[in-house]
């Protein structure tokens, strides 16, 4: 087949490079130019660039660089400040491979003559019993990253390829160092790629693009307890920088009101809910929705690493979908994504709504 | 149909990139062996070897001289186009006025100048410098030096440096008159396109030579700054050891480029012509990027704009029927970047996301275009189907 192989520079797209090419297949190496501004980190910089350059020299493949950076920029960076200027926490990679990896670069691929897009994702596509793909976890869990794939449609699926989906982080360094790729032991990235860590992180990047305002510190009843430098930079659930309520227990941001400039704190169980409303909810397509409806398996995933928590109820609201916890959990920041599994299986994914 | 994405072996049939670079003439790459091998000696030495090489600097430098309309003295010898930019820029004039260029020059003078706060000079949409804003612009206060370029590397435009040599010397008397005339050796008569300036600087490989060697050439009582100290080379104006495989090949391509120049422009005219037509007839809605009109356009440069299409992806297909084209300027890391040419004058965006620029050399042929014209409107129609 032809595939072109999205490369970032990082060890898991250079050896998802290098099976494809083992298996066969007409690969071409692409590296995706996302970010014009600084950055140090990520997959954006002309050092990750080289990296993916010479790996495929190494293969024997061709590569090219695509600049998408307009693209990102309207899609992912420009909706991120806009999202922390009224209170809501967005997942840019989610947002990354929704609009550039896998609609803008899919797009491409296609009409340029490919048959399928390859990624060093740690996820895997298999088949249900009647031959529809699915997206489940890498064979790696501690790797897996089928979270920030979710919304990938069943009709994608079958474009999409994940090469070391079934090997496991030490097998895939293993593998580029018998290679010899120079990429062998980089570290993974960890940190949103548009945001310098030198530069001063994301207090910088977002305060030279929008308006930060001081805060107070609320507790239910009204009193003020502190403040915050920033409003724009609190995140619901976070604990850090609230300080310690007079009872001694630490207190948690349960709420974000940026045009009152307040923070509303409590405690742990203050932060706990017994469901979620989503909205933008996709689910990979219709029969999952039919079958998820009357499922007893569902678990929900709440963030990029996070535990997979028991769905009692899922109720189909106007706006999307409701999502009821088996037992309380800790609320979700407005903006992020909840993933929907069935037996490791995706079935569906949108975002959490404010309450 | 999709064509194929298989591998290819490097030799493109179809060549079309010679504004990025081209091949040596072969005449030059023989001129240059011997100071690869037995006259490898530095010119600045104190020996039988050393003066043979010498006079081999001197030889070329006389020669250059001619072939571009200058005195020998003028001639500085340098690693290229952005280092004879970067010298003017920076070192050419006296005193402490700006530094004022065009909008659509080469980044090798719209970088230095940015560097040093400079203003710039708005162009037409056709790519011509608004000699009303070149008056209001050196109005603003004190200048120092005036960079405009003589061929457009991505539209090949031809600018009229002796009318607006005329606007300079008016309104800025004091200021010193750059020239970036990189692409422009193989297509005017240097001696007559540069008459009017005081400084200009070429480059090697835009017409046969290697790369990694052009000169700077500053007339006489121009005042010029060093930038690269050092052994005092090149009359103190330019230190370091002398490129003389470089210098000899350079200045042989430049004789051979300048002997043929009449007739090649008009083979390489015709076959220009060809592509362009070909491509506008084929291509609904494609425009000539600089107008119709291609009197004031280098010969070897044809410049398009195809709405409905993305140039990376267009010349992602055009490799794969091995076609070598380019679009705009790419970045350090080779990816495409917007054209601040085609931004300055005023192209809109839809139109410059499908720019196309195909450039010819002494080395191409007939069957070069008739490949290309083979190729792109397939691609073309292509792309547009799936909305690119």
């Amino acid at each position: 087949m032809q595939v072109m192989v999205a490369m970032s520079g990082g060890v898991d797209s250079s050896v998802a490079a290098a099976m494809l090419r083992d298996q066969g297949h007409d690969v071409v190496g692409v590296t995706l130019k996302l970010w014009g501004g600084e950055s140090d980190s990520g997959c954006c910089s002309v050092s990750d660039v080289d990296d993916a350059r010479r790996v495929a020299q190494q293969l024997e493949i061709d590569h090219l660089v695509f600049n998408f950076s307009e693209d990102f920029d309207r899609d992912v960076v420009e909706p991120y400040v806009a999202d922390h200027a009224r209170g809501i926490t967005p997942n840019p990679c989610i947002e990354c491979n929704r609009h550039l990896k896998f609609d803008r670069l899919m797009a491409r691929a296609e009409a340029l003559g490919f048959d399928v897009v390859a990624t060093g994702h740690h996820a895997q596509v298999v088949r249900t019993a009647d031959g529809r793909p699915r997206l489940t976890r890498g064979a790696d869990f501690a790797k897996d990253q089928s979270y920030v794939l979710h919304m990938l449609k069943a009709s994608q699926l079958e474009n999409v390829m994940f090469p070391i989906g079934g090997m496991t982080k030490d097998d895939v360094r293993k593998r580029a160092t018998e290679l010899g790729l120079r990429t062998a032991g980089k570290p993974d990235s960890q940190d949103v790629c548009f945001i310098s860590h030198t530069g001063g992180g994301r207090r910088v990047f977002l305060g030279n693009r929008i308006d930060m305002h001081p805060g107070r510190l609320v507790d239910k009843t009204g009193e003020q307890l502190g403040s915050v430098e920033a409003v724009e930079l609190v995140t619901i659930g976070q604990r850090r920088g609230l300080g310690i309520g007079i009872d001694g227990r630490p207190r948690y941001a349960l709420d974000v009101d940026v045009a009152g400039q307040s923070v509303l704190v409590g405690t742990a169980e203050d932060l706990d809910v017994a469901s979620e409303s989503l909205h933008s909810f996709g689910w990979v397509d219709d029969a999952a929705r039919v079958e998820s409806l009357a499922s007893s398996t569902v678990t929900a995933q709440l963030s990029a690493h996070g535990d997979e928590i028991v769905v009692s109820e899922l109720r189909e609201t106007p706006s999307g979908l409701e999502v009821v916890w088996a037992t309380p959990t800790h609320r979700v920041a407005p903006g992020q994504s909840i993933v929907l599994y069935d037996n490791n299986l995706v079935v569906g994914g949108g975002l959490v709504s404010r309450r | 149909m999709a064509p194929s994405v298989g591998r290819y072996p490097l030799g493109m049939t179809s060549y079309l990139d010679h504004a990025a670079t081209g091949p040596m003439r072969p005449e030059a790459i023989e001129a240059m062996l011997p100071f690869l091998s037995e006259r490898y000696a530095n010119p600045s030495g104190a020996h039988r070897f050393a003066r043979d090489a010498r006079r081999a600097v001197d030889d070329a430098r006389e020669e250059f001289a001619s072939l571009v309309g200058a005195e020998p003295g003028d001639v500085i010898f340098t690693s290229g186009g952005t280092e004879s930019d970067n010298l003017a820029i920076f070192g050419l004039g006296s005193g402490d006025g700006a530094a004022v260029c065009s909008a659509v020059e080469h980044h090798a003078v719209l970088d230095p100048v940015a560097a040093l706060d400079g203003r710039f000079v708005a162009v037409d949409r056709l790519g011509n410098v608004d000699c009303a804003d070149l008056e209001r612009v050196l109005a603003e206060g004190p200048v120092r030096v005036v960079s405009l370029m003589v061929v457009n590397n991505e539209t090949g435009v031809i600018a009229d440096l002796e009318s607006l040599s005329k606007v300079v010397r008016k309104a800025a008397p004091a200021a010193v008159l750059h020239s970036d005339a990189v692409q422009a050796y193989c297509w005017t008569d240097i001696a007559k396109a540069c008459s009017a300036v005081d400084s200009f600087s070429l480059s090697a490989h835009k017409f046969g030579g290697p790369k990694g060697v052009g000169a700077l050439v500053v007339r006489d009582g121009i005042a010029l700054t060093a930038r690269q100290l050092g052994g005092g080379q090149e009359r103190e104006r330019r230190s370091g050891t002398q490129n003389v495989p470089g210098i000899v090949a350079m200045v042989t391509a430049a004789r051979l480029a300048a002997e043929d120049r009449v007739s090649e422009i008009a083979r390489i005219e015709n076959l220009r012509d060809q592509l362009l037509d070909g491509l506008l007839a084929a291509l609904p809605g494609t425009i000539e990027t600089a107008g119709a009109a291609r009197s004031n356009r280098a010969a070897g440069i044809a410049h398009l704009c195809i709405p409905g299409v993305e140039s990376e992806a267009l010349l992602f297909l055009l490799e794969r029927g091995e076609v070598s084209a380019s679009a705009a300027s790419s970045c350090a890391s080779g990816a495409m970047q917007s054209s601040h040419v085609l931004a300055a004058m005023g192209i809109e965006s839809d139109l410059s996301r499908g720019s196309l620029r195909l450039s010819l050399g002494w080395s191409s042929t007939q069957a070069d275009v008739d490949e290309a014209l083979a190729v792109i409107p397939p691609a073309v129609e292509q792309l547009r189907k799936f909305g690119f």
